[in-house]
């Protein structure tokens, strides 16, 4: 009856892998190769030298070794904050929950000029510190919302049969829980390692000038020195690190445990016992977040909130208002969401495919984090030198921004979204394709609905990091559209107070649509979780 | 040659997908000439001003700006062949013999350069034409010197000075352009023994950022705002008329003031690029900004001075900011020369 079907089945398996593959192959792996080609070639041959000098340079090797380890240790004191939290907010319901998973979120598109005001009044400024805490500060989101994706859609049964079994709450949490939860938690860790790993505005402004991270010193070697050679040999020192960083934490995975789609319901905390629990697993997040936080807003509104009524001006010398900046970061938020999200899904759902070949999954996986590990300055220079054919001369379009944003969120979306995925036992799946469902009914009915919060999750961060991108934004060629951290560092590069206030004003408006969007995303999962059946 | 037509498969898929955002990546259109203005982060106009230009040449304006003046003109020179614009604005003489030398620019002579002084025309070969200059400056916030009862310095030498002892905030010459200028006000006053002078900073306490904001807003405790608590910053002449100007309530008089013994003169250059689309544009587009139209704007859009002489200059302008009658200058290719090694020796003097 349906002519042919295999036909249609294999050519879109081969979209569904090849879409996300073809993307990044184009708009990553082809640009870093081309410049790292253009640093390391000499007289038409490819010069590996550059990388043993700076492997020999003290001093060099002293900026690999610090980045490997300030990453790790910024990792760790992230972890020890967020997952304290991340428990509280996944089991319990109470009042303002949805307003703290918010709060939690919005540091991560605030520009760290901006967040260096509130941290200086703490004194740490200039010290390794002062980089942990920062990095902690930002990426708290990270494990909140990746882990806690994850937490909510665990089978409690589990937990339940060993409460009954009599195991205390710590040893079921060690035994039952964690385990459970450990993809999650590697999969976020490693984007939080990452996200260290290559963080340029934090050492360069939290840290100071004595601080210096392979990240930076590619900037400096790339953008202001022209040194193509030794940028090239440390952009290729970078990757080695990442790439060995991402098989560990593939290591670390594990087997994902099959489950049947769960959905716990948070309840409230019983005893008053229970509510101190949460109170001081709470407490450190909304510290480090809070404070920073609360005092951007109390700035935002110094002069009678001058800063809010000028926004609706033309800055001077400005094409626009910065309301317009506005509607810019709107626009290119949403285009860059919508190609993280379906290529990202696209990528997740053939990775987990039943009877899919384990090794090139696990490549695909890897392949697709490696943006975040590669510097911003090494990809926007590639950028420059091989999309400059005309009449497709990408480099000035309005659409490089958006894709350069969409190749930092793609990760998310599948790193989010995997876990889900491959937690569905096949079972259901062939139960439902038994009762007559055909695959597309099946995957609409099993995986997508599985997939849905995770998805959600996912969307709301590739959102949240276009919004608040900055590092790319800068190294990319634009034509003169304005997005919000743009305008706010133009703000701030020039004296006066009307413009620091304008600049507290936009990226407290900024915090502001980023909370608003997670709390639609708790409504969301609110809504999700009351249509299913199990 | 395979990869470029998938590239180009996928991009023309992606470029319909969503149609919906050209608006704002268009330009041109209707019949109209398009010319293309490759500038750095910092680069302001007025709306109007490009509008009279249209209006004058038929010439519309688009704009690209790709970060801060040493990153633009590294990303000129490495899209040399296939440039992605027609004109560049924002070379400065410190990086102007790494222009010249890397053959970005094509020779175009502006119709009224005899209008600028000689002192500015630093391009005897006119690939580059000046367009405006400002002057790297070290600011004192006068409140603090007034309540402590210290008297403001005057000259470099003063800074090394006991009194005062960790006031002095500076930036990083290898990450920030005033930065580099303020060493280089250091090379011309003490030559061969700026280093000594440097060490002397060192032990009075100086204090070095990375960029210009962090320095400004973050540890000036003059500017608007700001919860630093260093008096003295390295910052611009136009800084003290741009605090009054962007005061909140407005004030009458300016908050800091700039040390006319300590500055360093930066001119800005722009240029037709090589390989140029619209070379004819171009051209127009560098005499227009030579124009009384485009001159006159500077002041309070980039806060520089204007590079023709006799330009009328704003009040605001004139009252609290002033031009420094001898500022430090160092020639171009001896910046070109010696950048590298100072920032090499800077750095292991103070950051070390």
């Amino acid at each position: 009856m349906i002519v042919a079907p295999r036909i249609y089945r294999r050519v879109g398996r081969a979209l569904l892998v090849g879409a996300p593959l073809v993307f990044l192959g184009v708009f990553f792996l082809w640009p870093v190769g081309a410049i790292l080609g253009r640093g390391l070639s000499a007289h038409g041959t490819i010069d590996l030298s550059p990388i043993t000098e700076v492997l020999r340079d003290p001093s060099l090797r002293g900026v690999v070794l610090f980045t490997i380890w300030q990453a790790a240790l910024s990792t760790l004191v992230t972890l020890a904050i967020a997952l304290p939290a991340t428990a509280a907010l996944s089991r319990f319901r109470f009042r303002g929950r949805g307003l703290i998973v918010a709060a939690l979120t919005m540091p991560f598109v605030l520009p760290t000029v901006v967040v260096a005001t509130a941290f200086r009044g703490l004194g740490i400024q200039g010290s390794l510190l002062a980089i942990v805490v920062a990095h902690a500060f930002f990426n708290v989101a990270i494990v909140v919302r990746v882990v806690g994706a994850s937490w909510v859609s665990l089978d409690r049964r589990e937990a339940d049969a060993a409460r009954t079994l009599g195991a205390g709450p710590v040893r079921t949490l060690t035994w039952i829980t964690l385990p459970a939860l450990r993809p999650a938690i590697v999969a976020a860790s490693s984007i939080v390692y990452l996200f260290c790993f290559t963080s340029f505005g934090v050492i360069l402004v939290l840290g100071g000038p004595r601080f210096a991270t392979l990240e930076t010193e590619i900037y400096r070697q790339t953008a202001q020195l022209l040194d193509l050679r030794t940028a090239a040999a440390l952009s290729i020192l970078q990757l080695v690190a990442v790439v060995a960083a991402l098989l560990i934490a593939g290591r670390a995975t594990g087997h994902a445990r099959r489950q049947i789609i769960g959905s716990q319901f948070r309840h409230p905390p019983r005893a008053g016992r229970e509510r101190l629990v949460v109170a001081i697993a709470l407490s450190p997040a909304l510290v480090l977040v809070g404070i920073p936080l609360l005092d951007l807003v109390r700035r935002s509104f110094a002069h009678d909130a001058a800063g809010y009524r000028h926004l609706s001006e033309t800055p001077l010398g400005a094409a626009s208002s910065s309301l317009h900046a506005l509607g810019t970061s709107l626009e290119v938020a949403t285009a860059a969401t919508a190609i993280a999200v379906v290529l990202g899904l696209a990528l997740a759902t053939s990775v987990t495919r039943p009877g899919q070949r384990s090794r090139s999954a696990r490549f695909a996986e890897l392949f697709v984090v490696l943006p975040l590990g590669v510097s911003a300055v090494t990809v926007g220079f590639g950028f420059l030198i091989v999309f400059d054919t005309p009449p497709l001369d990408l480099r000035t379009s309005w659409w490089i921004i958006p894709i350069a944003h969409a190749l930092v969120a793609l990760p998310f979306v599948v790193r989010a979204t995997v876990p889900a995925l491959r937690a569905i036992d096949p079972h259901q799946r062939e139960a439902a394709a038994l009762l007559g469902a055909r695959p597309t009914q099946v995957w609409r009915e099993i995986d997508l609905r599985v997939v849905a919060r995770a998805a959600g999750v996912a969307a709301g961060f590739a959102f949240a990091i276009s919004l608040g991108e900055f590092g790319a934004t800068l190294f990319i060629v634009r034509p003169e559209t304005t997005t919000v951290p743009v305008a706010i560092f133009r703000f701030l590069s020039h004296p006066g107070a009307t413009n620091v206030d304008q600049a507290m004003a936009l990226a407290t408006i900024l915090m502001a649509i980023t909370g608003l969007i997670a709390l639609a995303g708790e409504r969301f999962h609110r809504v999700g979780r009351t249509g299913s059946v199990l | 040659m395979h990869a470029r037509s998938l590239s180009l498969i996928t991009a023309v898929a992606l470029l319909t997908v969503g149609a919906c955002g050209s608006e704002i990546g268009a330009t041109g259109g209707r019949g109209s000439k398009t010319v293309t203005l490759v500038a750095h982060d910092s680069f302001a106009v007025s709306k109007s001003v490009f509008q009279a230009f249209t209006r004058q040449t038929g010439w519309k304006v688009r704009v690209l700006k790709n970060g801060d003046a040493g990153a633009a003109l590294n990303q000129a020179i490495l899209t040399k062949d296939a440039p992605l614009g027609d004109a560049f604005f924002g070379v400065d003489n410190t990086f102007l013999t790494r222009a010249l030398d890397a053959h970005v620019f094509t020779p175009y002579r502006a119709r009224e350069l005899d209008r600028v002084p000689r002192r500015l025309r630093l391009d005897p070969t006119s690939h580059v034409t000046p367009i405006d200059f400002g002057d790297v400056c070290v600011n004192a916030d006068r409140k603090w010197f007034a309540t402590h009862n210290i008297a403001i310095p005057r000259t470099l030498d003063d800074l090394t000075a006991p009194e005062y002892k960790d006031l002095l905030v500076v930036e990083n010459p290898a990450t920030s352009s005033p930065g580099l200028a303020f060493v280089a006000a250091t090379v011309a006053q003490f030559g061969d023994g700026w280093l000594d002078y440097w060490d002397r900073l060192r032990a009075n306490g100086v204090k070095a950022v990375d960029g210009w904001e962090q320095a400004y807003t973050g540890e000036f405790s003059g500017a608007a705002g700001s919860t630093g608590d260093r008096p003295l910053v390295v910052s611009y002449a136009s800084s003290p008329p741009a605090e009054v100007f962007f005061a909140d309530p407005p004030t009458a008089d300016a908050p800091t003031v700039s040390l006319d013994r300590t500055c360093f003169r930066q001119v800005e250059f722009a240029g037709v690029l090589r390989g140029a689309t619209h070379p004819d544009g171009a051209r127009r587009l560098i005499d227009f900004m030579l124009s009384q139209r485009f001159q006159r704007d500077l002041p309070l859009t980039m806060f520089v001075n204007p590079a023709v002489a006799g330009t009328p200059l704003p009040p605001a302008f004139t009252k609290f900011g002033t031009v420094p009658a001898d500022p430090f200058t160092i020639p171009a290719n001896q910046i070109g020369r010696d950048r590298e090694a100072w920032i090499k020796q800077w750095t292991a003097h103070i950051l070390r």
